[in-house]
């Protein structure tokens, strides 16, 4: 839009001082933004001993993967890792099912009662009972110290089934669904192969939204799970990187090799960053493309 | 009579849809089951709130008690601090919160290479990929003493830097707001970029050849053309203020800086679910009051909305 606009008036010099200081600032603020990424992988590379002496980090010093191979020895890092990848994988499948389930009705403009219905489910959004009854409600259904509490509590989520619903009634022609219907195509039929092939876009960027909260959620395990054998990894980041840290504060030497314990402790709290947060790196760019697609202004509009 | 009429006529053409559409209620029927579990459910067990529940008593059996929960709250040492905590922490999250993401997406524009703005753009919102547990651990470890890169900068600069930042209650607040705009001020500008790609171009031809410099531009089409975005987005914001970022909070929680830190959300999940002995109807009390004044300011402020601006989310 800008470069439009130049095309046809040239840039008075006001205007370019003020675009070259909105450029440095950008710059500024890129630094500030990128620099405790930088920071972690680097440090995660580095000597402890290393990071004790000078903690400002442009780049690694030193190639060592001391942090990386105890992190690896680290039994609860793989309990973890395993319990996480379980509960993603099974959890944004039932989510994108259900969210399905509950969108595409509600994107029918023949479907009598989708307004009640989109009332039912969005007040829900701005009411809650709070944490202790749906406590209450969840442990009464058995599900403390269940894996199947990391699945079905947080089974779909009104925001994501909103913004599908917008998709769907934007995106599919009517006339198709119409068609499809006077050739005697059930409705699950239409659904399946006319739907939501034409979908895949919101698909994916639901899946990731799906995906990245089973990864990134802590408070619902902290709540029901007491096994650590059912942990996610998220719970054993927790003991490492917040309440270790805490105790360490409170500590006081006690014996000889509690400096290289305190040297093991650093290096793999920024190992641990690196190894949990790099699936969602990995798979990001893949479905970065569909993010500028308007699908969170198609969420607005709903 | 016309009123009859009209609901008996509703009725009918609900029988006549879900004849010819059965499948599309065979599909939300699991929908529906799962809301009326995990959202009505809870709702109707609010009850206890008003009640002295208690794990053998059950629900429906234990004895009401009125409004004597909440006032036991409201005469607690601790109902003050948790309202001024709360309010405190999320109105100055939004203060920033707001501004930032936009003013992010207007720098972007000054960007004209559309790849490097875009490589620019995913960089930016990489951080809203961390964890909340990650991301508090990256703030403590940037923080800690001696180790942590901010106290090492600070001291360079001469600053006094021998009490931990964490454990010191007046900077909790800025801690928590300043790494929450780190980590979401990328992801927020998305939605400003694409409505500042969807205005369209003759509005800044015309302008520009009107002799409108950049800075006016922006300030009379680009700003008002976001407007309804912002309104949006702010109503939104303003139903979450009593919720704060709880799971960050607790996290960064600790017993030097709980005078500033504990909100409402954390209260209620220690005193219901952490304490030894669960006030289960006390701090379902305290939930409900939380839930009851957050319903009540987002519907203020989405009334407030559509009458000055006529943009609203109901």
């Amino acid at each position: 839009m800008t470069s439009n606009v130049s095309n046809i008036i040239k840039p008075t010099p006001a205007d370019r001082v003020f675009r070259y200081v909105a450029l440095f600032f950008l710059l500024v603020v890129m630094v500030l933004l990128t620099y405790p990424l930088i920071f972690v992988i680097n440090a995660s590379f580095t000597d402890p001993l290393k990071l004790y002496s000078s903690p400002l980090l442009l780049y690694p010093k030193g190639f060592n993967l001391g942090s990386y191979s105890i992190a690896f020895a680290n039994s609860d890092i793989w309990i973890g890792y395993r319990n996480s990848l379980i509960y993603t994988f099974l959890g944004t499948i039932v989510n994108i099912v259900m969210t399905i389930l509950g969108a595409y009705p509600l994107s029918r403009k023949d479907f009598t009662g989708r307004n009640v219905l989109t009332f039912f489910y969005s007040f829900t959004m701005f009411f809650s009972g709070g944490l202790i009854p749906y406590y209450l409600v969840v442990s009464g259904l058995g599900l403390v110290d269940n894996i199947w509490t990391m699945i079905i509590p947080g089974a779909v989520s009104v925001y994501n089934m909103i913004i599908m619903r917008t998709f769907f009634s934007t995106n599919i022609p009517t006339e198709l669904e119409e068609a499809a219907k006077i050739d005697g195509c059930s409705n699950f039929r239409l659904l399946l192969s006319v739907v939501l092939p034409l979908s895949t876009p919101i698909l994916a960027v639901l899946s990731l939204y799906y995906g990245v909260d089973h990864w990134n959620g802590y408070f619902h395990a902290m709540i029901f799970l007491n096994d650590r054998n059912r942990y996610p990894l998220q719970l054993f980041l927790r003991e490492i990187l917040i309440q270790n840290q805490m105790s360490d504060m409170l500590q006081i030497a006690t014996d000889e090799k509690y400096a290289q314990r305190m040297m093991d402790q650093l290096g793999l709290k920024y190992v641990v960053i690196v190894v949990s947060t790099l699936p969602i790196f990995i798979i990001y760019p893949f479905l970065q493309k569909f993010f500028n697609k308007g699908v969170l202004v198609g969420a607005l509009k709903g | 009579m016309l009123n009859r009429y009209k609901s008996k006529g509703a009725a009918a053409q609900l029988k006549r849809s879900i004849v010819r559409n059965t499948g599309l209620y065979v599909m939300s029927l699991p929908v529906v089951i799962y809301f009326i579990i995990f959202s009505y459910l809870p709702m109707y067990g609010v009850q206890i709130a008003f009640r002295n529940y208690s794990l053998t008593a059950g629900i429906t059996t234990s004895p009401w008690v009125g409004l004597e929960h909440l006032k036991v709250f409201y005469q607690s040492y601790y109902f003050g601090r948790l309202i001024k905590n709360t309010l405190f922490l999320s109105l100055y999250s939004l203060l920033v919160g707001i501004p930032a993401p936009i003013i992010l997406a207007l720098m972007f524009q000054e960007v004209r290479r559309k790849k490097l703005r875009s490589v620019l753009q995913a960089i930016s919102y990489a951080p809203n990929f961390f964890s909340t547990v990650v991301a508090c651990g990256m703030i403590v470890m940037f923080l800690a003493p001696n180790t942590g890169v901010i106290p090492v900068l600070m001291e360079a600069l001469g600053l006094n830097m021998s009490t931990s930042i964490l454990t010191n209650k007046d900077a909790f607040r800025h801690i928590y707001v300043w790494s929450g705009i780190w980590q979401n001020v990328g992801w927020s500008s998305l939605i400003y970029t694409a409505a500042i790609s969807g205005i369209p171009t003759d509005q800044y031809e015309a302008a520009a050849i009107e002799g409108a410099s950049h800075l006016q531009q922006i300030i009379h089409i680009t700003l008002p053309n976001l407007a309804p975005t912002i309104t949006i987005l702010s109503i939104l914001a303003m139903g979450g203020v009593m919720s704060v970022g709880y799971e960050k909070v607790y996290l960064l929680q600790n017993d030097l800086n709980l005078e500033t830190s504990e909100v409402i959300s954390t209260y209620v999940f220690k005193t219901g679910l952490l304490n030894k002995k669960p006030r289960y109807s006390f701090s379902a009390m305290v939930g409900l009051f939380n839930s009851v004044v957050n319903l009540f300011l987002l519907s203020s402020v989405n009334m407030l909305s559509r009458r000055i601006s006529e943009t609203s989310l109901w």
